[in-house]
């Protein structure tokens, strides 16, 4: 075992990880943080995308044991954050979720899609959402949510 | 999909890197953003006792622009290159290819360096490389090397990378008035490509042509190079005929599906880098 150091959810932690841990998996079953969702395991569905130094990385294909030093964000530690609560809402809204597997995924890659690009139409927001698989909504809700999340935030800025 | 145990480590140096995948005597491997890597691994593909992670060193990141060129490090990010993060070459096709490279999450950790040494035959930058005329820049325990990216690849994740050797980046010559064109085919976006095609032309040197998406390796496609060089304006059918025949000759077993894929790709890429 191998104690990684990290930032995570603001709060520095030391953790014991086996080097082919992933970040998903620590995170699910070391920290108990389930809001990260494992659908694929294979980096092609999105459902436990995180951050990492505040970029957008799937955590299943991401080894613990590479996050020394580093700072990971998870759902849970979007809680009661701009502008997390406002892409959230959106969803809640525009029925962007069914089942909700998807959804801490999509919410996560929605924040990063909305910071880089701010006044996204609807084909950027669909091929930059291609990544995120959702095998319930048909993805329209999903994609209007985002759309009007990203005009409240440029509204309230 | 789970990889089985491997030892793990972080050197400081490259040196240290060196001397520990020179150690592992073939089952040693370098990680940078492993996100093709740890799949691969993930699905019992890949037989590796140590990672041995090269995040840490310093050049493989580099970034230099000496006028004749660029060096871009092994472990720049297609995220960076895309947001045009580098000294740019080549007219916005880095930053275009870089795009779409698969999704942003994936594009923020994978890294140049570790597509082309991986060398799928899918993958995107080999390709680009190619077209571009790029050489790859290799330190192992002989020394430094360098080697033009199209004899770098040798086959389906292989190349001439001997034990211990490791990728630190790329030089890519500046040529001038560059223009492009690329044209991929994939099954979804993001997806690798059952074809992709990359033609570059510029007014100081002979046109370039790279396939990806055959089932061994990126290619520089001469004939099809030569016919830009000689033809000002091609005769869509007639270029069609060369492309054939090169194919025939460099790709004996790609299927109908892919020899079609092949020629629509390589003919938009030649249209868009000629529009």
């Amino acid at each position: 075992m191998t104690t990684v150091n990290l930032t995570l959810n603001g709060e520095a932690i030391s953790q014991q990880v086996h080097a082919r841990d992933s970040l998903a998996d620590v995170l699910r079953e070391g920290l108990n943080l389930t809001g990260t969702h494992v659908g694929c395991e294979q980096g092609a569905c999105g459902a436990c995308t995180v951050t990492l130094d505040g970029m957008a990385v799937r955590s299943c294909i991401v080894l613990a044991v590479m996050c020394e030093g580093r700072t990971v964000e998870t759902i849970e530690g979007t809680r009661h954050t701009e502008p997390m609560d406002i892409i959230r809402r959106h969803f809640h809204e525009k029925h962007a979720l069914q089942c909700g597997f998807c959804t801490p995924g999509m919410l996560m890659m929605a924040r990063d899609i909305i910071a880089r690009h701010p006044d996204p139409d609807e084909a950027t927001i669909r091929s930059q959402l291609s990544g995120q698989i959702c095998r319930c909504t048909g993805y329209a809700g999903i994609i209007a949510a985002i759309g009007s999340a990203a005009r409240e935030i440029r509204e309230t800025n | 999909m789970k990889p089985a145990a491997f030892d793990y480590a972080r050197p400081p140096s490259l040196d240290d890197a060196i001397r520990l995948l020179a150690d592992g005597d073939g089952a040693a491997m370098p990680i940078s953003g492993g996100q093709s890597l740890l799949i691969l691994m993930g699905l019992r593909m890949t037989m590796i006792d140590t990672l041995v992670d090269v995040t840490q060193l310093q050049e493989l990141k580099q970034l230099r622009d000496d006028g004749d060129g660029v060096f871009v490090g092994a472990l720049t990010t297609h995220a960076t290159i895309e947001d045009g993060k580098i000294p740019d070459p080549s007219a916005g096709l880095l930053a275009r290819v870089a795009s779409k490279i698969a999704y942003r999450a994936v594009r923020n950790l994978g890294t140049i360096g570790g597509s082309v040494a991986l060398a799928d035959p899918a993958a995107d930058w080999p390709a680009c490389l190619i077209a571009l005329g790029a050489e790859v820049c290799i330190v192992g325990p002989g020394g430094e090397r360098r080697e033009r990216v199209e004899d770098f690849v040798r086959g389906a994740y292989e190349t001439s990378l001997a034990t211990g050797e490791i990728v630190v980046g790329f030089q890519l010559p500046r040529r001038e008035a560059t223009r492009w064109g690329i044209s991929k085919v994939s099954r979804k976006s993001g997806a690798f490509a059952d074809s992709m095609a990359v033609a570059v032309e510029a007014t100081d040197g002979a046109p370039r042509v790279a396939l990806a998406g055959t089932a061994s390796r990126a290619l520089h496609l001469p004939q099809v190079s030569l016919h830009l060089q000689q033809h000002r304006t091609v005769d869509a059918a007639e270029l069609a005929t060369v492309i054939r025949a090169e194919l025939a000759e460099l790709v004996p077993d790609a299927d109908p599906y892919q020899l079609r894929c092949h020629v629509a790709t390589i003919s938009r890429a030649i249209a868009e880098a000629r529009a």
